[in-house]
């Protein structure tokens, strides 16, 4: 059984994995592996699968069908041991609004089994690493998004975990809490914790994620590290195209057919989006020139280098955040 | 051996009990009570003080006066251990409607918890042990000002505590096992309005069920809240018949029994799926 043998080596396997709620499948039969040490991700859009994926890897949710196990065990019969070992970061929240911020930490940590001394130990440390020291005998409800989702963190952390799982842990907060917290995710992983996480925000998988697949309706529809997916699905460079158009005049797919034929054989492949054309290419700057001299005259011209997002949209058609 | 030995040993018990996972969630409901104590006990000793006042002894001025209640005895102790089992009941009601509600599906203090070695179950048993917590400090606190009114009959009365007790959980594990199977409080409005208040008005905390129409009656006898005043009252009372409290007593336990029950299903339902 080569199979069970390698299981025993990843902190996550997976295989045929299954998550139906009646005749729904949130999840259909996804494969994959997270190494130790690792961070790995799931790119997708809202209703891809990836919460229902994470919540059977956090053994909250029972598994349909399929292999699934977590360091080597099965969430079935293994549940209490194996989240005794896991730090959770789930989408909501979560906390706890009559109590204070330290209380908060101290009653999780008791969850766990901790001696309160301990845990007040623990509690002192993760605050001052998620920069809420400050706010320890505060309530929780006039903490800001990114306070509040530090202190989900840093209560995720009271247990020491070695896999923490982290269910779209940016979403809805501002650029400057966003780096904060990538910030304290990286230095967790150059700890040596396991990262998984879940986003449909690409700047984000490529910030923290080693490894990641690709999740749309319930399938994993690609796998690889950032760099490997995007050399892979796209080129280099996407050159941005805006046209501006006369409020009715010019349907947009007549316009595109006449615009493909301008560019024809100075792009890989042309992407129509509502407001603009996207044109994959080696060299958005030379592509640029080239279809200038065609005597083509668009309103906006941006080079930038390709992103999982475009990733996304080859593999998909549809752009990641609707 | 020293004498030490023996207590040592009785707390290594204790910690032994109480490692217990459930008990983790019972330490939460208590830090939340450590931060509003002094409410809960000045609210435990006020109700207590302004039933007994205004009905022990203001409507029963003129019901003594009037034949008084069947037995003879001031309708002040009549009511006295009726109105303690009554305030158990109707605390542990509310705790298991929205509290509860609250920690599914408002600050999903439950989904949190899920999260670590606690399972539904754990919850559970966490949090019917806090209610029994609160509904032992109301029948405490109703029994101290009890006292202080001197509407006691006999030594026995205090049994009235683990009684409003029995009865407490006999209405929340029912109560919780509904509060796990709602997505909204509506319901709850409901309940309290055409179920709860209903019973206290007329399980005979006030007057016997014997004065009530006989096509109702029966539905006093389904209740357990009827049980758990009879009981209190025949021992506040030195009145009693031990074939009559033995079936109060075993229906009290078949409502915590079926509730229980019912509940460990539609906690795991909702909360493990």
């Amino acid at each position: 059984m080569p199979d069970s043998l390698s299981s025993q080596d990843y902190v996550i396997h997976a295989r045929g994995l299954t998550k139906r709620f009646g005749a729904f499948a949130a999840v259909d039969g996804v494969d994959f592996d997270v190494a130790a040490g690792e961070a790995f991700g799931f790119l997708g859009p809202n209703g891809a699968g990836k919460t229902s994926t994470m919540r059977m890897i956090g053994t909250v949710s029972p598994v349909t069908a399929g292999t699934l196990t977590v360091f080597g065990l099965d969430p079935a019969h293994h549940g209490a041991q194996i989240r005794s070992r896991l730090g959770v970061v789930p989408q909501a929240d979560t906390l706890d609004n009559e109590l204070s911020v330290l209380e908060n930490l101290l009653i999780y940590g008791r969850y766990f089994g901790l001696p309160w001394r301990e845990a007040r130990r623990r509690a002192g440390e993760l605050l001052d690493f998620v920069q809420l020291t400050e706010r320890s005998g505060d309530q929780v409800e006039p903490l800001s998004g990114g306070m509040k989702r530090r202190l989900v963190i840093a209560r995720a952390l009271i247990n020491e975990p070695s896999l923490l799982l982290l269910d779209e842990p940016t979403t809805g907060l501002d650029p400057q809490a966003r780096h904060l917290l990538w910030d304290r995710l990286y230095r967790l992983k150059q700890r040596g914790v396991t990262l998984c996480l879940t986003t449909h925000y690409m700047d984000e998988a490529e910030q923290l994620c080693d490894r990641l697949v690709v999740m749309d309706k319930a399938k994993i529809v690609a796998e690889g590290s950032p760099r490997q997916l995007i050399e892979r699905y796209v080129t280099r460079e996407v050159l941005e195209l805006r046209f501006n158009r006369e409020a009715g005049a010019g349907e947009a797919t007549g316009e595109g057919v006449n615009l493909d034929s301008q560019l024809e054989g100075l792009a890989d492949r042309i992407e129509h989006l509502p407001d603009r054309l996207l044109v994959y290419t080696a060299d958005g700057d030379a592509t640029a020139a080239a279809a200038f001299e065609r005597g083509l005259r668009p309103a906006s011209i941006l080079v930038r280098r390709s992103s999982l997002e475009d990733v996304f949209l080859r593999l998909t058609g549809r752009s990641l955040v609707e | 051996m020293t004498a030490g030995a023996p207590v040592a040993a009785r707390r290594g018990l204790l910690v032994g009990l109480t490692s217990h996972p459930s008990f983790r969630f019972l330490e939460h409901d208590l830090l939340v009570f450590r931060r509003g104590w002094h409410s809960y006990i000045l609210s435990g000793l006020s109700q207590p003080f302004l039933y007994l006042l205004s009905m022990g002894i203001g409507l029963g001025y003129y019901v003594n006066r009037n034949g008084g209640v069947p037995g003879g005895v001031p309708y002040l102790n009549y009511i006295a251990p009726a109105l303690l089992v009554t305030q158990a009941m109707m605390a542990a009601s509310a705790e298991s409607a929205w509290p509860l509600m609250n920690k599914i599906a408002w600050d999903k203090t439950y989904l949190a918890a899920l999260n670590t070695p606690l399972g539904a179950t754990n919850l559970l048993a966490g949090d019917l042990m806090w209610i029994a917590f609160r509904a032992v400090l109301i029948s405490v606190l109703f029994f101290a000002v009890i006292l202080l009114f001197g509407a006691v009959s006999s030594p026995l009365a205090i049994l009235a505590i683990p009684i409003a007790l029995l009865t407490a959980i006999s209405f929340a594990a029912p109560i919780m096992a509904f509060t796990a199977t709602q997505k909204t409080d509506q319901p709850f409005n409901m309940l309290f309005r055409f179920g709860i208040t209903p019973l206290f008005l007329f399980s005979g905390t006030f007057f016997p069920i014997d004065n009530l129409p006989l096509f109702v009656r029966p539905l006093a006898w389904f209740t357990p809240l009827y049980h758990g005043v009879s009981l209190a009252r025949s021992f506040s009372l030195g009145q009693v018949d031990p074939v009559a409290d033995l079936i109060h007593v075993a229906v009290l336990c078949g409502f915590v029994a079926a509730g229980l029950v019912a509940a460990r299903i539609t906690f795991r339902r909702r909360l493990e799926v």
